[in-house]
């Protein structure tokens, strides 16, 4: 296949950056994305020009780290991680814009490499249980219906790579702020701080400079984990309960 | 050098119970006193950071990743076991044990192995606390299946994520120590140094991987959690960024390196495509719970099928060889992964093989699927079969899996003790970094209980034992030792930049990987080792002297992370090779032809060599060291495997 890439290229956080061509005239189909990538790198290393740089890690689909906007979508065209896409998902001689994740709670630090910390922040403001290691009852003394448990999982498989923030017009992190809070709200272990944690982890979102929701629904059409909507219904529920009987109105 | 254990004397069951109660305590109120290191945030990692946080030391956790979520324990998909006997099937600690021991062809310490089992239990206890969302029947218990090596069914599930809710619960852990201030995180740091003050671990050199600065940090102690070395041999089930760099820099401070030639070769893994392949990736072995393992019985069948003649579900079952059941009636699909390895590689020798290049068998699901309903097998491997028609095109509800031995788990390591110190005072390794309990080879969902029960279990109890001993006093990072470990890290990235040669690093790290692969890797004979070490002596002065690198020190620059950890990679090869070569027997998942039974099983020579191979570094082109620490079997009785 030949291939037409333009990249976004940006040195560092304080580089205005711009968009260069490349062309590449022997990719196979059964490459991934990235794999096409690591090719074209090579070739830039060997005339000593400064490779792409880009996240990336486990290639499995299921770190999180790659993080790349594939003509105007996060992760490209299939509901999947950049790193799970393979070219047969492209034609011969098309022309592929990549960029990185544009967001401002999401600050580029070199060309396709954005800074996630954000995210981290909003988990440590309360995204667990408070248990600490040791003196925890036995695992099976509190059943769970299985229902619940599937569902508490479907919210837990989130990544955490950012593609719901990228997606959204308000560069909202709502889905994945949801998916925490709905994971831990629906067991029993995480019941005893949901309201505490809804108030803090959406606290430190704001604080973070993530955008409002609106209700469009791209970040959950763009998620590679397929991560519901339900969930941010789930946290506004939350919420306001938290708000009604809060004390710190 | 004396290698001491330090395992606790009486019997077995009561080895851990006694030390923990003999070992010193740090009074609550002076743990603040004291800082702990702790590089690497996968399971055992976060989950010890996140625990010495809780107990009230100060701790400093270092991560090169983005974020400490992204560790290469979540990449881990089958499940975690635990002897906790919900099925009422038989299990207990002593067989989880004796499974793991004999698992490991006896190749490693039962003290070790037994308290592994005995806290098993408690780390599903801490999990589900967490809010991990493990499997569940309709009656609201926990779901269990079996694994590979074992007749039991206790192994833990999220569906194929398992490895992902457990780091995500540590992560958590993690998250709220820091937030609580009692962990600083680096994220983006890569240790490149260690630093000794009197004999003792009492820092690390770390490059900021954003802004290449080079920084120190103190502490009173050092816990390395890096995770193995797989990547040695560039494709491997290993992320991208798994390195060997920190535990090989410890080494050359004086920290032994345990049986480094003991490398897993996974049997469940997607084919190579092409020479673009960066990596390898894995399907849990939990599909061999339903899939069925098979060849054509003849060459001329596998040709046709290689050639796209006929399919694979044309074939008629008597002209099928489902050649583990056939070979192991009593284990079948379900043996250890090291034998499941070997029997593939041995019918793709013959010639069966049944992808484009030859080198691949099928997994096939059409009975379970006949059995059981689409839907159930979906529910269970749901995920797992998305990912493998994503990468290959093929739909394997509809036709059988192709899969192929991979590179996936390392169970050599830094040598520790019973206490998870390295031979280095106040230098402590865990999880797969370390050598300590998989013996010659890891039992699937094995390696997540390890990585657990060191961070949460034993090395919070054993680390203040250590500290108990030490003064207040903190090393300041002015300190000459400090200074020499940077100079030295500078010198090596200078030398690594000025080069200026014309091969990249891949091109380097790619011919490491087929010298390791061909001559180090499921077989090994002493000619082809012999031939491998002169190779790879020769691939790494070519390397110091055309290597090819862009850019600075001073920016993010990947290909200049990557060189570093390609040095090391280069020295620790040899190594491996110099261990598989002196280690003239096979056991587990390290195979010397000269050394197999009759029916081409792996034979042991337990007089010769029923001890831990530990090496010493004893300086640059110096052949290393070896002290051996003698295997003591007090509780099993040392047999051939079989698990025909």
């Amino acid at each position: 296949m030949k291939i037409t890439l333009k990249v976004w290229r940006q040195k560092n956080a304080a580089d205005k950056g711009g968009f260069q061509t490349y062309q590449l005239d022997n990719v196979s189909p059964d490459m991934s994305f990235l794999e096409m990538f690591d090719v074209l790198n090579e070739e830039l290393l060997s005339k000593g020009e400064d490779p792409i740089h880009f996240d990336h890690d486990c290639r499995e689909g299921i770190c999180g780290m790659c993080s790349m906007y594939i003509n105007g979508k996060p992760h490209g065209p299939k509901q999947t991680t950049t790193c799970q896409l393979h070219m047969r998902s492209f034609h011969d001689g098309q022309t592929i814009t990549v960029e990185p994740w544009r967001a401002k709670a999401f600050p580029v630090v070199k060309d396709l490499v954005v800074d996630r910390t954000s995210f981290d922040r909003i988990i440590q403001a309360g995204g667990y249980v408070s248990v600490n290691t040791g003196g925890v009852p036995d695992a099976n003394e509190i059943p769970i219906p299985k229902k619940v448990a599937d569902e508490a999982f479907d919210s837990a498989t989130c990544i955490g790579c950012g593609a719901c923030v990228a997606a959204c017009k308000n560069a909202s992190a709502m889905l994945f702020v949801s998916a925490k809070i709905s994971q831990l709200a629906m067991l029993p272990q995480g019941k005893v701080e949901r309201k505490t944690r809804a108030e803090q982890m959406i606290a430190q979102m704001d604080e973070e400079g993530f955008g409002a929701c609106t209700n469009t629904g791209a970040c959950s059409a763009e998620c590679p984990k397929e991560i519901k909507l339900e969930n941010i219904a789930r946290m506004n529920r939350e919420f306001y309960t938290a708000k009604a009987k809060s004390e710190n109105v | 050098m004396n290698l001491d254990s330090k395992i606790p004397e009486g019997p077995l069951a009561e080895k851990w119970s006694k030390h923990k109660f003999n070992i010193k305590l740090v009074n609550p109120a002076n743990k603040r006193k004291y800082d702990i290191i702790v590089v690497g945030t996968g399971l055992a990692g976060a989950s010890a950071a996140a625990s010495f946080g809780e107990l009230g030391y100060n701790v400093k956790s270092f991560c090169f990743q983005d974020s400490p979520r992204r560790a290469h324990s979540i990449a881990a998909q089958g499940g975690i076991n635990a002897a906790k006997n919900y099925q009422n099937d038989g299990d207990s600690v002593f067989r989880l044990f004796y499974d793991t021991i004999k698992g490991g062809d006896y190749r490693s310490r039962e003290g070790n192995v037994y308290r592994l089992a005995e806290v098993s239990v408690n780390i599903i206890d801490q999990c589900v606390a967490q809010g991990v969302p493990f499997a569940r029947e309709y009656g609201g218990l926990l779901a269990n299946r079996s694994f590979g090596g074992a007749q039991v069914s206790r192994t833990f599930y999220a569906r194929g994520q398992t490895g992902q809710q457990l780091l995500l619960g540590a992560y958590g852990a993690l998250s709220r120590q820091i937030a609580n201030g009692k962990v600083q995180m680096y994220s983006r740091h890569e240790m490149l140094d260690l630093v000794l003050v009197d004999g003792k671990a009492r820092g690390i050199v770390t490059r900021n991987l954003i802004t290449g600065q080079i920084e120190s940090h103190s502490a009173h102690a050092v816990v390395l959690a890096t995770g193995g070395y797989g990547n040695v041999f560039f494709l491997s089930t290993n992320a991208m960024g798994s390195n060997a760099t920190a535990a090989w820099r410890a080494h050359k401070k004086g920290a032994l390196m345990a049986n480094p030639c003991f490398t897993q070769i996974h049997p469940t893994c997607i084919p190579v495509s092409g020479d673009h392949q960066s990596k390898l990736t894995l399907m849990s072995e939990s599909l061999r719970n339903d899939g069925r393992v098979w060849v054509p019985k003849t060459v001329e069948d596998a040709e046709k099928i290689r050639k796209g003649e006929i399919r694979p579900t044309d074939l008629p079952e008597d002209k099928r060889d489902y050649y583990l059941e056939e070979r192991y009636p009593s284990f079948g699909n379900l043996v250890p992964r090291d034998v499941a390895s070997r029997n593939a590689k041995n019918v793709c020798d013959e010639g069966r093989g049944v992808n484009k290049t030859g080198l691949a068998v099928f997994l096939d699901f059409a009975d379970a699927i006949k059995r059981d309903g689409e839907d159930t097998i979906r529910g269970k491997y749901g995920n797992l079969f998305d990912m493998y028609e994503q990468i290959t095109g093929d739909n394997p509800y509809k036709t059988p899996m192709k899969i192929f031995p991979a590179v996936h788990y390392t169970m050599g390591g830094l040598w520790v003790d019973y206490n998870l110190m390295t031979n280095v005072d106040g230098l402590y390794s865990i999880g797969e970094a370390n050598f300590s309990d998989h013996g010659a080879n890891r039992l699937g969902a094995s390696a997540l209980m390890q990585g657990l029960a060191d961070g949460y279990f034993v090395i919070p109890y054993t680390i203040g034992d250590y500290l108990a001993k030490m003064p207040y006093d903190k090393v300041p990072v002015t300190h000459e030792a400090f200074k020499a470990a940077e100079a030295n890290v500078k010198e090596k990235i200078d030398k690594l930049l000025s080069i200026n040669g014309s091969k990249t690093v891949d091109q380097f790290h790619k011919e490491l990987g087929h010298i390791m692969w061909e001559y180090c890797g499921m077989s090994r004979n002493e000619e082809g080792l012999k031939k491998a070490k002169g190779m790879i002596r020769e691939l790494r002065d070519q390397f110091w002297k055309d290597l090819r690198l862009v850019g600075t020190n001073d920016e993010l620059n990947l290909s200049l992370e990557k060189a570093n950890r390609v040095a090391d990679f280069m020295e620790l090869g040899e190594l491996m090779v110099d261990d598989a070569l002196h280690r003239d027997e096979s056991c587990g998942g390290h195979f010397r032809e000269e050394s197999q039974t009759e029916e081409g099983e792996a034979k042991r020579k337990d007089d010769e060599f029923s001890f831990v191979s530990a090496w010493e570094y004893t300086g640059p082109e110096k052949p290393e060291v070896l002290h051996k620490e003698d295997l003591v079997f007090e509780n099993v009785k040392l047999t051939q495997r079989s698990y025909k």
